[in-house]
């Protein structure tokens, strides 16, 4: 942030800039999946930076995040959907999904005050079940959510009467659905990320890592550490509110399976195996974790005919496997995560002596 | 010079079947350096404990300023003025230095979420304000040169009066320190000795506790001693020093 103008920054800032743009076109020449594992990583940067604030700044184990982005998700299939007949414009909905995520962190916060580490993961990993579990169920006396089918045909995003959805033309370039939500996606998480600056740096910031160093050192400086933890909650569960709403309108469809325990898990470890508190390592961790296991996909397969002349191990298996393997060899040698603060790195190095 | 601060009014704390302290009385006045000595375990740290909110007390209570002091939470009690130091220091051990301090700034300071968000001017300009008033105090306590290091790796000496420092970014009316000499070389205590004497001067009550015998009475103008969680005298140290029964309980021991 400091040498915003040096010319060497400046080169950096062009160079990602081209990159950015360029990704996405690039990604196309291997099909619109491509794409759209591309869209789902940049959706992913946004909920692990939302965790982040959560987990990294304020130092609170979070298990149930993935629940505020069922919360936004749903907002938006209620609001903008034939299942209630209504189609909300999408300034009105993505606030609503974010307050009403906002709301949820809330209550999910105010009774966990007063836990910590194991205790706080125990009952947030039950908050994230509760909702998933709402979902699947609030389809009668009355149906909300209609069940486990789901809900279907929601909008997309639109900007009036331009749609985020399928094809259209740009000065004689033809835009992909996937991509054009790639440039939303990309626009929304500069800004996210640019909070989380300002956020880390500031009064709020500084009182969040106080209360994750001591807590008790917090209190006696006067930090209201209730209300300064409850803000974490409630920040985090905004974005979360976001990513969501963003994800139903771009799938189309959203249904209780989305917002299980093991999405909620995959959100910590981009977190954790990035660098927890350091947004760089998160940004960087979500977008490996998002798309190494679909590189494993198209990967595995064609390795192992190449290798052994033909499949010996189930190509799902084998890449949850090799997955797996690689998160616990970064953890073994790589405790801080990929890219962890300077503080952070030098503080394991410390202990480690 | 009369003035009453703080008024505790028979104070009382049990943990079981220990009574840590049993209904202390004692007044300390506007502008003084108050000494609170005793035997280990005579219940120091629990009067600082309850004074400053982190225990509610079972019995008694305290007036400060004139008003009752509702301590039920530590950061109401600083709100109110009373700041505070760890026997075994408590430092954000990775912020640097100055984040330390400028994390005592909190309580004065109002900048919220949005402000930080959108940086408006006012935020800015708080930041500013905030990082200044920091750095006077690292260099009002001399410790200016390690700003930027993690707290956990200054020296000891160092480190207490880092906890001063940022004890005193809170603005308090009275500063509790819990044996701030503790571990301390000879050379380092005078310096902590005239650092005290400093801030009393500048206008702030001191409230300590101390084992150094010589540094409290060289440097109180009253002092109180407990023992077993009662108060035993409360007088200038010239009677202190003096009084039979403190000669009993503490300095002949
Ligand atoms: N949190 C606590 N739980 C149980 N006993 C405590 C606690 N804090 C202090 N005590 C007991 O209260 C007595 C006074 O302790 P303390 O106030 O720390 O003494 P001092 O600071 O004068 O050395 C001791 O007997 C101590 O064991
Ligand atoms: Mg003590």
């Amino acid at each position: 942030m400091k040498n915003w103008l040096n010319p060497r920054s400046t080169a950096g800032i062009a160079l990602i800039s081209v990159a950015l743009v360029a990704l996405p076109f690039v990604a196309a020449s291997g099909g619109q999946a491509w794409v759209r594992i591309l869209d789902f990583a940049i959706l992913y940067v946004f909920l692990a930076l939302g965790l982040n604030i959560v987990v990294g700044f304020a130092g609170l184990l979070d298990l149930g995040y993935i629940a505020f982005y069922a919360v936004g998700a749903y907002a938006w299939a209620l609001l903008a959907s034939p299942h209630f007949g209504l189609h909300w414009p999408v300034w009105a909905i993505l606030p609503i999904g974010a307050g009403l995520a906002c709301v949820a962190g809330v209550l999910l916060g105010s009774p966990t005050l007063k836990l910590r580490g194991d205790y706080l993961a125990i009952v947030t990993l039950g908050f994230g079940e509760i909702v998933r579990i709402f979902m699947n169920n609030l389809n009668a006396p009355v149906n909300i959510t209609n069940g486990p089918q789901g809900i279907t045909l929601i909008d997309p995003v639109a900007f009036g009467a331009f749609r985020l959805s399928g094809n259209s033309q740009f000065f004689g370039l033809t835009l992909s659905g996937p991509q054009k939500y790639y440039f939303l996606l990309v626009a929304l998480a500069i800004v996210v990320i640019v909070i989380n600056l300002r956020l880390q740096h500031s009064r709020i910031g500084r009182a969040w890592q106080a209360i994750r160093e001591d807590e008790i050192a917090a209190k006696a400086v006067g930090i209201d550490t209730r209300n300064i933890k409850l803000l974490a909650f409630a920040m985090g569960a905004s974005f979360g509110g976001i990513a969501g709403g963003i994800f139903a309108a771009m799938q189309g469809f959203v249904s209780p399976e989305s917002f299980s325990l093991i999405e909620s898990v995959m959100v910590l470890a981009m977190v954790v195996l990035g660098g927890m508190g350091h947004i760089p390592g998160v940004i960087l961790g979500a977008v490996l974790l998002s798309i190494l296991p679909e590189a494993l996909r198209y990967g595995v397969g064609p390795l192992q005919t190449a290798l052994f002349g033909k499949q010996l191990v189930d190509p799902e298996s084998l890449r949850m496997l090799v997955f797996g393997l690689a998160l616990v060899l970064v953890m073994r040698f790589r405790p801080a995560g990929l890219w962890p603060s300077p503080e952070r790195r030098r503080e394991l190095q410390e202990t480690a002596r | 010079m009369s003035e009453v601060l703080l008024q505790a009014d028979a104070v009382a704390k049990h943990f079981g079947g220990v009574r840590a302290l049993r209904d202390v009385t004692l007044s300390i006045r506007r502008g003084e350096i108050y000494g609170l000595i005793g035997p280990n375990g005579a219940g120091k740290t629990t009067f600082f404990n309850c004074l400053t909110g982190l225990y509610v007390p079972d019995g008694g209570g305290f007036t400060f300023c004139g008003a009752p002091l509702v301590a039920d939470a530590p950061q109401k009690a600083a709100a109110r003025g009373i700041a505070r130091t760890f026997q075994n220091i408590r430092l954000f051990g990775n912020m640097s230095a100055l984040e330390n301090v400028m994390v005592g700034r909190h309580v004065r300071t109002r900048a919220g979420v949005f402000g930080a968000m959108l940086r408006t001017a006012a935020t800015r300009a708080e930041e500013a304000a905030i990082r200044q008033r920091a750095m006077e105090l690292l260099h009002y306590v001399d410790i200016a040169e390690r700003a930027d290091d993690l707290a956990k790796n200054l020296s000891y000496g160092d480190q207490r009066r880092l906890e001063i420092a940022r004890a005193l970014a809170t603005e308090p009316q009275l500063l509790c320190l819990d044996e701030p000499a503790a571990g301390m070389n000879a050379t380092e205590t005078a310096e902590l000795r005239e650092l005290i004497a400093g801030i009393r001067a500048d206008g702030t009550t001191v409230l300590l506790i101390e084992h150094d015998v010589k540094l409290v009475m060289g440097l109180c103008d009253r002092v109180a001693v407990l023992d077993y969680g009662a108060l035993v005298i409360e007088d200038v140290p010239a009677v202190v020093q003096k009084d039979q029964r403190v000669i009993e309980a503490y300095l002949g021991a």
